[in-house]
C-alpha cells in the first residue's frame, strides 16, 4: 500500500488513466458472527460514474457502504477509496454520505448543524449555498427536531456537500419520503451529479436505478449478481414468459424443454421463463399435447425480482 | 459517462477538526438546555437558599484559625455539588449523541474523535463554571455567607477545577451506558457520592467506620480540599483520594472511548 501511494506522489500529472479509481473493492467479505452479510464483492467504481447499488433488503447494501466509508472494517479483502483508507479519504473530504439513519441533533438549528459540519473541514463551500443546493434555505433557523422526515434528509445531503466531496455516498436516501419529497430530493441530486460528482447510491427502488444510474450494480445474499447499464440488466432478467397447460404433464417431458430459465409448475399448468420463448413454444406445440399457451413479457419489477429472488438459492 | 478529473490534492483539518466554532454553538446548544441548566444551577442555588441561609447556626464563626462561617461553609459546599453535576451532565452528553446517532453523524467528517471529546469536556468545563458562579453570587447577594475576598476567589477556584474529576466521570459513564436517560441514573449516583464523602452530613457525627468508608469515596478528597483555604487545614490524603479517584474515571473513560471508536 504504502508503495502504491508514493508512486502516486512522485507522478502528479493528472493523466486519466492514472486516477485510482473512486472505489476499489477486493474479495471484500463481511461477517457478525454466523451472519454472513458480504460474501466476497469485487467492484471498482470509476471517477465520475452514476452507479445504482440495487438489492432487496438484507441484500448487504448498507454493510457494504459502512466498509467503503470507513465505518467497519472488513472481514476479509481490501477497500480503498481514491487509493486510500476510507477514513483518510473522509479526512482529506475527498467523500461523504447521506446515511439511512445518521444521527442529527434536535436541539440545534438547521443552519447550526451545518456551520458545525462545515467548521470541522480544513476548506469548505459556505454554508448558505449547501442550504440553497439542498432547497432548505427556508427552514434553515428551523429546529432540526421539528423538521419533517424530508427536510431532515435533505440536510443531511446538505452537510454531505460542505466538503464539495469528489464521492457521494446515498444510502437509501429517499427512505420514509413521500412522492414528491423523493422527486425533489433526486432532482437536487441530479443537478449536482450533473457537474461530475461521483455517485453512489444504495436502493431497492428499481425505478429510482432505472431513472439515476449509468450504471446498475445488483446484490443479492452479499454478492454482485449482476453489473451493467440498467438496460444490460433489463435485458438480462426481462426474458418473456411462456404459459401452457399440458395434459399428462411428466418430468421426462419438463427435461426436454429447451432455453428454460425458470419453471413453475401448477399441476398440468406450467410457467417458464425464458430469453428464447419462441423456442420453447414451438417444443411444447410439437413435441406436447400443450393447449391454451400464453407467451408475456415480464415487468421490470419482474426483472429485479428474477435477479434477486430467493429462489435460486433454495433450489442449490 | 464524464470523465472528470478529481481532485485528490487536498488537506485535512488542523487539530482533528477542533475549532472555535464547534465549541460556541456547543455552548450555545448548552445554555439554551432548559433541563441541565435547572440540574446544573437551580438545584445548587436552591439548596444552598434552604441549607445555607435557613440554618441557625449560619453566622457562627467556624473556629479559631479559620476564615469563614457556616454558611460560607455550606455555599462551598452546594458550589461543588452544583460544578459536579453540572460537569457530569455536560460529559454524560456523549451519551445522548450517541444514542441519536450523532457520532456516527461525524464519523463521515474529519473531525476526530479525541476533538469530539476535548470539545465535550471543555463544554462540561464550561457549565461547571457558570454553575459555581451562581452559587456565589447568590451567596454574596444574599450576605450571610462570609469570607475574605480571597478566600472567595481561592475556594471558587479549587471548586471549579476539582469538578473536573466529574467531567471525566460524566464522559466514563456516558461511553458505559447506552441509555438516553444516564443523568437520572448519574444524578442519583451523585447524591450518594455526596453522603458518602461528606458532603451532605457531617461526618464528625457518625460512626467511625463510616468515617474510614468515607475517605475512600470520590467526592471526600474533592469535599476535603474546597474547605482547606478556610479551614487551614491540608490533607495530603484528600489529593490523594481526589488524584485516584480522577485517574480511575480517566482511565475507564479512555477504555469506553477506544472500544467506542473501534466499533462505531
Amino acid at each position: 500500500m504504502t508503495v502504491m501511494e508514493t508512486t502516486q506522489q512522485r507522478q502528479p500529472e493528472s493523466r486519466v488513466d492514472q486516477i485510482p479509481p473512486a472505489i476499489r473493492l477486493r474479495g471484500v467479505t463481511k461477517s457478525f458472527g454466523d451472519v454472513h452479510a458480504v460474501r466476497g464483492i469485487d467492484l471498482t467504481v470509476r471517477s465520475g460514474e452514476i452507479v445504482a447499488f440495487l438489492g432487496p433488503n438484507g441484500a448487504g447494501k448498507t454493510t457494504t457502504i459502512d466498509m467503503v466509508l470507513g465505518l467497519s472494517e472488513p472481514t476479509e479483502g481490501e477497500v480503498e477509496v481514491y487509493g486510500m483508507t476510507p477514513r483518510r479519504a473522509i479526512h482529506h473530504g475527498l467523500v461523504s454520505a447521506v446515511m439511512q439513519t445518521g444521527g442529527l441533533l434536535k436541539d440545534f438549528t438547521v443552519a447550526e448543524t451545518l456551520r458545525y459540519a462545515a467548521s470541522v473541514f480544513a476548506a469548505s463551500e459556505p454554508v448558505e449555498d449547501a442550504l440553497q443546493r439542498a432547497g432548505i434555505a427556508g427552514i434553515a433557523q428551523q429546529m432540526v427536531g421539528k423538521c419533517s422526515g424530508g427536510e431532515q434528509q435533505r440536510l443531511r445531503f446538505a452537510m454531505a456537500l460542505l466538503s464539495d466531496p469528489e464521492l457521494l455516498i446515498l444510502d437509501e436516501p429517499t427512505t420514509g419520503m413521500d412522492v414528491e419529497g423523493r422527486r425533489d430530493f433526486w432532482n437536487a441530486i441530479r443537478e449536482d451529479a450533473a457537474k461530475g460528482r461521483t455517485v453512489i447510491f444504495a436502493t431497492h427502488y428499481l425505478e429510482e436505478a432505472d431513472l439515476y444510474a449509468d450504471r446498475v450494480v445488483l446484490v443479492r445474499h452479499g454478492q454482485v449478481v449482476a453489473d451493467g447499464t440498467s438496460a444490460q440488466i433489463k435485458s438480462m432478467a426481462t426474458g418473456r414468459t411462456v404459459t401452457a397447460t399440458v395434459p399428462g404433464l411428466t418430468d421426462e417431458m419438463v427435461r426436454s424443454i429447451p432455453a428454460v430459465e425458470g419453471i413453475d409448475i401448477r399441476g398440468e399448468r406450467v410457467i417458464i421463463t425464458s430469453k428464447d420463448t419462441d423456442a420453447v413454444a414451438r417444443h411444447l406445440l410439437t413435441a406436447t399435447g400443450a393447449r391454451d399457451l400464453e407467451i408475456a413479457a415480464q415487468g421490470l419489477e419482474d426483472a429485479f425480482i428474477a435477479l434477486t429472488s430467493d429462489e435460486q438459492e433454495k433450489e442449490s | 459517462m464524464t470523465t472528470t478529473v478529481p481532485n485528490l490534492e487536498r488537506r485535512g483539518p488542523a487539530m482533528g477538526g477542533f475549532n472555535a466554532t464547534l465549541l460556541g454553538l456547543e455552548l450555545r446548544r448548552m445554555l439554551r438546555n432548559k433541563r441541565t441548566m435547572l440540574f446544573a444551577i437551580g438545584l445548587p442555588v436552591i439548596f444552598y437558599v434552604i441549607f445555607g441561609q435557613t440554618i441557625n447556626a449560619g453566622d457562627q464563626d467556624l473556629g479559631a484559625g479559620t476564615h469563614g462561617n457556616v454558611s460560607a461553609f455550606i455555599m462551598i459546599s452546594m458550589a461543588l455539588y452544583g460544578a459536579c453535576l453540572a460537569t457530569t451532565s455536560g460529559g454524560s452528553m456523549v451519551s445522548v449523541e450517541r444514542a441519536q446517532g450523532w457520532s456516527r453523524q461525524l464519523r463521515l467528517t474529519p473531525l476526530s474523535p479525541v476533538a469530539y471529546v476535548l470539545t465535550k469536556a471543555i463544554t462540561a468545563m464550561a457549565l461547571g463554571g457558570v454553575s459555581v458562579l451562581a452559587v456565589y453570587v447568590v451567596g454574596a447577594v444574599t450576605g450571610k455567607a462570609q469570607m475574605p475576598l480571597w478566600a472567595w476567589v481561592s475556594t471558587a477556584v479549587v471548586v471549579w477545577v476539582g469538578s473536573l474529576m466529574f467531567a471525566v466521570y460524566g464522559l466514563f459513564m456516558g461511553y458505559l451506558l447506552p441509555t438516553e436517560n444516564v443523568m437520572q441514573l448519574l444524578s442519583f449516583t451523585l447524591v450518594i457520592y455526596a453522603f458518602a464523602g461528606g458532603l451532605f452530613l457531617d461526618l464528625s457525627t457518625t460512626a467511625s467506620w463510616y468515617q474510614t468508608l468515607a475517605k475512600f469515596t470520590p467526592l471526600w478528597g474533592l469535599n476535603e480540599l474546597v474547605h482547606a483555604p478556610i479551614l487551614a487545614d491540608f490533607e495530603w490524603t484528600a489529593l490523594l483520594n481526589a488524584v485516584v479517584w480522577l485517574a480511575l474515571f480517566t482511565g475507564g473513560a479512555v477504555w469506553r472511548f477506544r472500544k467506542d471508536t473501534a466499533r462505531v
